[in-house]
């Protein structure tokens, strides 16, 4: 009786350790998985090419009708930075760098970040539900059947839409960003104009700025499609299932976002020294 | 060929796209101000550039002239050699002299031109030959430290007469 009691508690003591070790083991065979997946969708794209329309109709789903999040929230993004950059800078009077600020952190870092969160959170998502729901409902398995591959039929159409759009709604977000600094640092707290617009292309350089933001929203692009469409084909074929890919969608992509731009920037700023 | 809604959309879309990156690119970027004038290379030779930037802006009475396009050390002479790209529009004389400026106390590091009296101008691949090093304010601040420790030097001859910090200035 008091062996079996230790030996319950022994296990008691085990388990949290054992349920660490599967996670982590776990989370790097997903790793190894995803990036199966990745090359997988890389070597069935030729379809998504000779049959554009397939590309255009999803580039219309996931990055037309992200369109208004993106403008509006870089238009909102672009005034807030502008109302806290005038508040500091007034201090030093400064006021006129006041586009630098905005124009920098909106090309450099904000614009393919945050772009790239509502990306995975309006566009993503909705690719891991739908995939995952095709999934449930047998589309893709019947699909299968009829000797068309899913794979080239439904991913890597979605894949591709994905790495088109995202650089031109980080793009968009950036200029309507610039935009809205503008209207509040020139229209609404009276910087000058002229001065606004020259110390902004002074310091903005065209390939160590705005080519790099470019390359950072395509590289966000290709890890939020990625994520996005392998949480869906991996779902597990439940309402639950589904529900839980498209929430790791949201998180682990928001993740990777933020982890990536850390190390693009990294690799970016050692450059320019 | 059939025309679709879809094609309209992703027309909109990618024009909308494209519109927004050459906004970056000429409103917000340099890439319109700076291509369009051909530029002429010119070398400078500096004892110390400070904080000099490849990039950095030359200037001559204030006006941006040119950037620094690049950065060398010269092993032969220990000096650091410096190019200039000069915008073609302005012509300089032979014998400009260059130093190395800071725009306020704190402000960004820059080259600025003095134009002097010659007839020749400064052409493609010339050495400018007077130049004048960047201001390092520690050596500046030790060397006044120092010469106000020698001055004192006849003081300190008198017993207990030299105060701690100027002995501690002078032993650099």
């Amino acid at each position: 009786m008091s062996a079996r009691a230790r030996l319950e508690r022994r296990n008691r003591l085990r388990r949290p350790i054992a349920t660490l070790g599967r996670r982590v083991i776990d989370g790097i065979w997903r790793v190894g998985v995803i990036t199966r997946f990745f090359f997988l969708v890389l070597a069935s794209s030729a379809t998504s090419f000779t049959r554009f329309r397939l590309v255009m109709r999803e580039v219309y789903f996931s990055g037309v009708l992200s369109l208004v999040i993106i403008v509006v929230s870089g238009l909102f993004v672009g005034m807030v930075l502008g109302l806290q950059g005038f508040e500091t800078l007034q201090k030093y009077g400064a006021t006129e760098s006041i586009g630098v600020l905005v124009a920098l952190s909106l090309v450099r870092e904000l614009g393919p970040v945050v772009a790239g969160l509502l990306f995975a959170s309006r566009a993503g998502s909705a690719i891991t539900a739908e995939i995952g729901l095709m999934k449930v409902t047998e589309q893709l398995s019947a699909m299968d059947m009829m000797a068309v591959s899913p794979m080239a039929r439904v991913i890597a159409p979605r894949f591709w839409a994905g790495v088109i759009s995202m650089p031109l709604l980080a793009a968009l977000f950036s200029a309507m960003g610039v935009f809205g600094g503008y209207a509040v640092a020139v229209v609404m707290f009276g910087v000058d104009n002229g001065a606004f617009w020259s110390q902004m292309q002074a310091s903005v350089d065209f390939r160590y700025d705005v080519l790099n933001g470019v390359v950072k929203s395509l590289v966000f692009g290709f890890a939020i499609t990625v994520i996005a469409t392998f949480e869906g084909y991996d779902a597990p074929p439940t309402a639950e299932g589904v529900s839980r890919a498209t929430t790791r969608t949201v998180v682990s992509s928001a993740l990777t976002i933020l982890a990536l731009d850390l190390v693009l920037t990294a690799f970016m700023l050692r450059g320019q020294g | 060929m059939e025309r679709t809604t879809i094609d309209l959309w992703f027309g909109a879309f990618v024009t909308a796209g494209f519109v927004a990156l050459l906004v970056l690119a000429l409103k917000v970027g340099n890439l319109g101000a700076e291509r369009a004038s051909d530029t002429y290379r010119v070398e400078a030779r500096f004892d110390n550039i400070g904080g000099l930037k490849v990039r950095g802006p030359v200037r001559a009475a204030g006006v941006l002239v040119g950037r620094v396009a690049d950065i060398k050390f010269d092993n032969d002479r220990y000096q650091a050699a410096v190019t200039l790209a000069l915008d073609k529009r302005y012509s300089f004389p032979k014998d400009t002299s260059a130093a190395i400026l800071t725009s306020g106390l704190l402000g960004e590091t820059y080259i600025g031109l003095d134009p002097g009296g010659d007839d020749k101008k400064l052409a493609n691949d010339d050495r400018i030959q007077i130049t004048q090093s960047a201001v390092v304010l520690e050596r500046l601040i030790n060397q006044f430290l120092f010469s106000k420790a020698q001055e004192e030097t006849p003081a300190k001859a008198a017993p207990g007469a030299a105060p701690a910090p100027t002995g501690a200035g002078a032993a650099h």
